[in-house]
C-alpha cells in the first residue's frame, strides 16, 4: 500500500528565546521563529520512509495553520523533501488545538491520505492534544509519542514513549502518529534543495475560505511571566552544602 | 403599549438566555489510573484537583481488576461514587476504547468536568475524548483558579496562562507535581456501581508489549528527592558510577537532562523537562547540567534547588538555592562519602 502522508507543520517562537510578554499577549515582534521542533522530527520520518523504501511514499503534504508567515516553515518542509504544501492563512488569529483538527481533517479527507505524522506537542502552547483530536475527528487509530515505526503492508508497528519505559503497540492504515524527539535527528536543508522547493507548490487558503467553525472555546484571562526564585548562594566547599542541606533537614 | 410588549419579550428572552447559560452544578468524574491492582500516586494528585473544583467527584475505574481497585476508591474521602467497567479491553489504556467510554460516561452522568492527571496515559486518552464530544480539552493545570478558569504554563513554563472555558463539559488534564495528594482510602463509603453504558468499542490498535525500566529507587514522577545528570557526565559509565551511588546516598530518584538521555547516558524515562517528567521534589540536585529552558521547565518548582556544575555561568545557577562550581567527578563522590549513613 502506498502512503499518502500529511505532516502538518507549525511556526513557533524558537525553543531557544524565552518569549516576552506585552500588553498582555506573548510579543511577536522581531522574535526568532522556527519550524516547531516535533514537527520538524515529524517531517524527517516521513522523508526517511519514503528514502528507506522504494515507490512506499506517495506523497508528502506539508500543512500549516498560521500566520501569512508561517510559508517560511513550509518552504523549509519542501526543502526537505514535501511536495507540496498548503498554509491555512488564519491571519492574526491563533487558533485553538480542536479548530486546527477539523482543518487538518479536511485536508487529510481532500488529499485522501492514509498516514498523518504530527509532532507530539508545540513547544508554545505546550498542549499536546491535536493529533490525539485529529485521530478522534477522523475515527482512525492514534499512536502517540512515537520513538520507532516500522510499516510492512498496511501493518504498522510504533514504539511509543510511556511513564516509565515504552510500549510497542500495532494497528493498521489509515493511523495519525505523533512523534516523541528520539524518533530521529532532522536533516538540515541544503541550498539546492532550498533552491528547489521555491518551485514546489504552495497553495494558500484563506481561513474563511477553509468552511471549518474555528469560533474559540477558550478565553485567555491572563498571561504572565512566573514567580521568579529567590537568587541562591553559591558555597565554597563540598562541607558547607552538606551542612547546609542537614540544617534543613533535607538530608 | 408597543413598548411594553417589547419590554416583557426582551425580559423573556433575557429569562431564556439566563437559563441557558446558567452555570449548572459542577459535577466531576475523575479516572482513576491504577496499575497492579494500585491507584496510582498522580491520581491522588487529581482527586485533589476534583475536589477543588467544588462539585461532587465521581471516580471512573476500568479494567479487569477495575471491582477491587474500586473497592479501595470509595475509602478515599470526598469521592461520592465509584464507576466500573469491569472490563479486560481497558487494561492497556488504549485511547480508542478508552475515550469512547469516558464519552459515554460523561452523556450518562451529566458531568460538567473530566479530569485525569497529564500523564503520558492522560495525555492520550483525554483529547481524543475532546473529539468526541466537541470540546476543547485544557493540558496540564497547575491550579483551579474556578469552576471554569484554570491556570496552566506554556512556552516550557515561561509563561503562565490562565484561561477560561466556554464549553459545556471541560476535559482537564492535571500536572501531578503542582497538587498535594488526596487523603489515602480510609473512613470514605462512596457507592460503587457499574457504569450505566460500556461502549465496549473494539480497538483498532492492538498492544503488542512494553518495556519498563525497572528501579529500585524512588519513582521518579513522586519522588521527593531527586539528583539529575547532565552532559557533563561524558557517558553511561559515568553517569551510572557516579549519579547512583549519591541518589542511593540520599534515597533520591534519578533524573537526567535530554542531552544525557539523547547520549544515551540514562534512560528515556528518566527525562526531567518540557517533553519528559515535571517534578517538583523537596531537594533536585542537578550535576552537570547546564540549565537549558526546556530542563527548566521541567524542575524548577523544586523546592530546594542545588547545582553542581565546573561552569560559574551555567544558567542552572540562576535558579538555584545552592550552588557549587566545581569539578562534579570530583565534588559528587566527595558528597557521596560524606552523606553515607
Amino acid at each position: 500500500m502506498s502512503l499518502r502522508i500529511v505532516v502538518p507543520v507549525k511556526r513557533v517562537i524558537d525553543a531557544a528565546v524565552k518569549p516576552r510578554i506585552k500588553n498582555g499577549a506573548i510579543d511577536m515582534t522581531g522574535v526568532k521563529t522556527s519550524i516547531n521542533p516535533f514537527c520538524d522530527i515529524a517531517l524527517e520520518e516521513a522523508v526517511r520512509l519514503r528514502e528507506g523504501s522504494k515507490g512506499l511514499v506517495a506523497n508528502i503534504h506539508a500543512v500549516s495553520v498560521g500566520p501569512e508567515k508561517a510559508q517560511d516553515v513550509l518552504r523549509q518542509a519542501l526543502a526537505k523533501g514535501a511536495d507540496n504544501s498548503t498554509l491555512i492563512n488564519t491571519g492574526k488569529e491563533e487558533l485553538e488545538p480542536l479548530a486546527i483538527a477539523k482543518l487538518l481533517k479536511s485536508v487529510v479527507d481532500k488529499d485522501g491520505a492514509n498516514l498523518v505524522l504530527l509532532g507530539k506537542q508545540a513547544i508554545d502552547d505546550d498542549s499536546n492534544q491535536t493529533g490525539q483530536i485529529l485521530a478522534g475527528l477522523l475515527k482512525w487509530p492514534q499512536a502517540t509519542n512515537a520513538s520507532k515505526i516500522v510499516i510492512e503492508g498496511d501493518k504498522v508497528t510504533v514504539t511509543r514513549e510511556i511513564d516509565g519505559g515504552e510500549e510497542t503497540i500495532a494497528a493498521k492504515l489509515p493511523l495519525v502518529i505523533t512523534a516523541d524527539l528520539r524518533l530521529n535527528e532532522p536533516r538540515y536543508a541544503t541550498l539546492p534543495n532550498i533552491m528547489k522547493a521555491k518551485k514546489k507548490p504552495l497553495t494558500k487558503i484563506a481561513l474563511k475560505d477553509a468552511g471549518v467553525d474555528t469560533k474559540p472555546r477558550l478565553q485567555t484571562v491572563s498571561v504572565e511571566y512566573p514567580p521568579t526564585r529567590e537568587a541562591g548562594s553559591i558555597l565554597g566547599s563540598t562541607q558547607e552544602l552538606v551542612e547546609k542541606l542537614k540544617a534543613a533537614s533535607l538530608v | 403599549m408597543i413598548f411594553a410588549t417589547s419590554r416583557s419579550a426582551f425580559a423573556r428572552a433575557s429569562a431564556i438566555r439566563a437559563s441557558a447559560f446558567a452555570p449548572r452544578f459542577a459535577s466531576t468524574l475523575t479516572i482513576i489510573e491504577h496499575a497492579d491492582g494500585a491507584i496510582l500516586p498522580s491520581t491522588f494528585k487529581t482527586l485533589t484537583a476534583a475536589s477543588q473544583i467544588g462539585g461532587p467527584v465521581t471516580a471512573l475505574v476500568a479494567g479487569s481488576t477495575a471491582p477491587a481497585v474500586a473497592t479501595e476508591v470509595a475509602k478515599i474521602p470526598g469521592i461520592e461514587k465509584v464507576l466500573v467497567a469491569s472490563n479486560g479491553a481497558y487494561d492497556k489504556g488504549l485511547a480508542e476504547n478508552f475515550s469512547d467510554l469516558i464519552a459515554s460516561t460523561v452523556k450518562d452522568g451529566g458531568f460538567s468536568h473530566v479530569l485525569v492527571s497529564s500523564s503520558a496515559f492522560g495525555k492520550n486518552v483525554l483529547p481524543r475524548v475532546g473529539a468526541t464530544l466537541d470540546v476543547q480539552p485544557i493540558s496540564d493545570i497547575i491550579k483551579v483558579a474556578g469552576e471554569d478558569t484554570f491556570v496552566r504554563p506554556i512556552y516550557a513554563g515561561n509563561v503562565i496562562a490562565t484561561i477560561k472555558s466556554t464549553d459545556p463539559v471541560k476535559l482537564v488534564t492535571v500536572r501531578s507535581s503542582a497538587f498535594e495528594a488526596a487523603p489515602a482510602p480510609s473512613s470514605g463509603s462512596a457507592a460503587v456501581e457499574n457504569v450505566a453504558n460500556d461502549p465496549n468499542t473494539p480497538s483498532p490498535t492492538e498492544w503488542i508489549s512494553e518495556a519498563i525500566a525497572k528501579s529500585e529507587r524512588p519513582d521518579l514522577g513522586s519522588a521527593s528527592k531527586v539528583v539529575s545528570g547532565g552532559r557533563g557526565l561524558a557517558n553511561k559509565e559515568n553517569f551510572d558510577k557516579v549519579i547512583f551511588p549519591f541518589a542511593d546516598a540520599i534515597g533520591a530518584a534519578v533524573g537526567a537532562s535530554r542531552a544525557a538521555v539523547d547520549s544515551g547516558f540514562a534512560d528515556n524515562s528518566l527525562q526531567v523537562g518540557q517533553t519528559g517528567k515535571v517534578v517538583a521534589p523537596e531537594l533536585y540536585i542537578a550535576v552537570g547540567i547546564s540549565g537549558a529552558i526546556q530542563h527548566l521547565a521541567g524542575m524548577k518548582d523544586s523546592k530546594t534547588i542545588v547545582a553542581i556544575n565546573k561552569d560559574p555561568e551555567a544558567p542552572i545557577f540562576q535558579v538555584a538555592d545552592y550552588g557549587l562550581v566545581e569539578d562534579l567527578f570530583k565534588a559528587v563522590p566527595d558528597l557521596t562519602e560524606q552523606l553515607k549513613k
